[in-house]
């Protein structure tokens, strides 16, 4: 195992967080309190609690799904797209890495990134409203996979991205609606039957479910459902990324 | 090469078609000694960085086996690219690190523990370290080429790829370069240069390697190849325009420039006798009269151009 070159890309990923501070961190506190007033002050207030829960309660844990899935993917898309862009990857191609060291550093900072910024909202939440964690551990697993398996999806979506535009239109045109028609903001009870079996395709709502049970408790599918199913799309992730690798797809010509 | 016990490098049959149905290399056959300059020549588009690229593992190649330092670069990809470093053609650098981030990161990716004292060293011997905190963006076209030296020499390879190092570089950079390169040899590191610039290879290449076409079309000693297919002529400067070559001096296949007051003789310096000399002698007889006399011998860039027109 090449523990230094594993290193060398966490520490090379992450430095490039900390050229864009404000970016990372600025933005998405500024963006979470947007939420919390719009949703939590302003219309939250006339919206009944939600299973017992206040509204602005009720939709942190989506807030951080959909944060998690959104900068996971664009992180580690960015982090692999833009070496095979600028033609930097060179380095990395001829270098002395397996797949899972490559995997363990891009994916890994990717998911530290996300990670960090999901326990800022967490923060940002805690000034607006009062913070319950039921079972933390889960919550933290929960966090864990998700940012990990979404970190393999964007890294899968940069290597196979070759132009900016392939680039955004998947967290655009897929990632985005699935989080905002999972139940991120709402619960599914609140759909007519047939939205309400329609959103049980959509993979995401078992993410928000999972991770909201952590919380407060309540959820729309068995969290073991939700726990597996996340466990089984990170595996087919990394099925896919040491598939790309071992035949080179858009990598190795 | 005589011995194979001193190779470093062995490539046997090595073939590349890309998917597009381009057969980039063509049954290549290479042996590379330890501790030599090579310099592989060759026109645009005739396989040079693609073979390089097949032996840093960054092209799969579609037949053949590539041996560095005994192991199989696919087999045993970590140990022979452990000992390979590779500076690319183009410039690519991350723009926005800074130089000496950019090498500890090179060290770390290719297995070595962090070693300030050596990166120091090597941006010292590159006169790049009053610049290692800048960002890389920051520096001319010539410094980024040394800091994809630097990078490349990062982890302390024994063997380097430098693919067309001195392209678009000034001539003071070049001969800085150059002497980089010399300096390496005589710690002993391994080089494989890539160029066009065939007064690259003849200053300081000890073997060269000509590819057109995928395919190599010879490798041979500099010297020896110069020797070997390096021509010379003897121009002499006549008094009295000639009208024709005497039915005498046939036997020396003189050429005669068509103002007449030229006449040159193409002569092999291998040759046990040049001829020059019986030359001299018969115009004499044939009362021809010559008021200067000059001889040129031909360059690795004549010899490269006739090899290359002959191969295609």
């Amino acid at each position: 195992m090449n523990y230094y070159a594993v290193l060398a890309i966490y520490k090379f990923e992450m430095a490039r967080t900390k050229r864009t501070l404000v970016q990372s961190i600025v933005a998405p506190v500024i963006t979470t309190s947007l939420y919390f007033i719009v949703f939590g002050a302003a219309i939250g207030s006339r919206i009944a609690e939600v299973e017992g829960v206040s509204y602005g309660a009720f939709i942190v844990p989506g807030l951080i799904m959909l944060n998690l899935l959104t900068h996971s993917i664009s992180n580690a898309s960015f982090g692999i797209y833009f070496p095979k862009f600028v033609g930097t990857v060179y380095e990395m191609l001829s270098a002395p890495v397996s797949t899972i060291e490559v995997v363990l550093g891009y994916v890994g900072a990717a998911a530290t990134k996300s990670i960090m910024l999901g326990i800022i909202i967490l923060i940002t939440a805690s000034f607006f409203i009062e913070l319950r964690i039921a079972h933390p551990l889960i919550m933290m697993l929960f966090v864990l996979l998700t940012a990990g398996s979404f970190s393999l999806l964007g890294f899968i979506l940069g290597i196979w991205a070759d132009n900016f535009e392939k680039l955004s239109v998947v967290p655009m045109l897929l990632i985005t609606p699935l989080v905002f028609l999972g139940g991120s903001f709402y619960s599914t009870d609140m759909l007519p039957p047939l939205w309400q079996s329609i959103s049980l395709f959509n993979p995401v709502l078992y993410l928000v479910s999972g991770l909201r049970w952590s919380f407060y408790e309540i959820a729309e599918v068995n969290v073991l459902v939700s726990l597996f199913g996340v466990l089984a799309f990170m595996l087919s992730c990394l099925g896919v990324v040491l598939y790309m690798f071992h035949t080179g797809y858009k990598l190795r010509s | 090469m005589d011995s194979s016990s001193d190779s470093i490098l062995t490539v046997s049959g090595l073939n590349k078609t890309y998917p597009g149905g381009l057969q980039a290399l063509k049954d290549v056959n290479l042996e590379i000694a330890k501790g030599e300059i090579i310099a592989l020549l060759g026109p645009n588009g005739a396989g040079k960085t693609t073979l390089i690229s097949a032996i840093c593992g960054i092209v799969k190649p579609t037949s053949g086996t590539v041996t560095v330092a005994g192991h199989d670069i696919q087999r045993d990809f970590r140990k022979t690219r452990s000992i390979i470093g590779l500076v690319p053609q183009e410039l690519t650098t991350d723009s926005f690190e800074s130089v000496l981030n950019t090498l500890a990161f090179s060290r770390g990716l290719f297995g070595r523990a962090p070693d300030p004292q050596h990166l120091e060293k090597v941006l010292k011997d590159l006169s790049l370290w009053d610049k290692k905190d800048n960002m890389i963006m920051t520096l001319s076209g010539g410094m980024k080429r040394r800091v994809l030296i630097a990078k490349a020499l990062a982890h302390e390879p024994t063997v380097l790829f430098l693919d067309e190092p001195t392209a678009g570089v000034d001539v003071s950079l070049r001969k800085d370069m150059w002497n980089i390169v010399r300096e390496l040899k005589e710690q002993g590191v391994t080089i494989i240069l890539t160029t066009h610039y065939i007064e690259e290879a003849e200053e300081i290449a000890d073997r060269v390697g000509v590819i057109n076409n995928g395919e190599i079309i010879l490798v041979e000693e500099k010297q020896h190849l110069m020797s070997k297919l390096g021509k010379k002529q003897l121009t002499l400067e006549l008094c009295d325009a000639l009208a024709t070559i005497p039915e005498a001096l046939q036997q020396y296949e003189l050429n005669l420039a068509a103002d007449g007051l030229q006449l040159t003789y193409t002569f092999n310096t291998q040759g046990e006798r040049t001829g020059i000399t019986a030359l001299l002698d018969d115009l004499k007889l044939a009362g021809i009269e010559f008021r200067d006399l000059n001889t040129t011998q031909s360059s690795l860039e004549d010899i490269f151009v006739t090899l290359v027109q002959q191969s295609s």
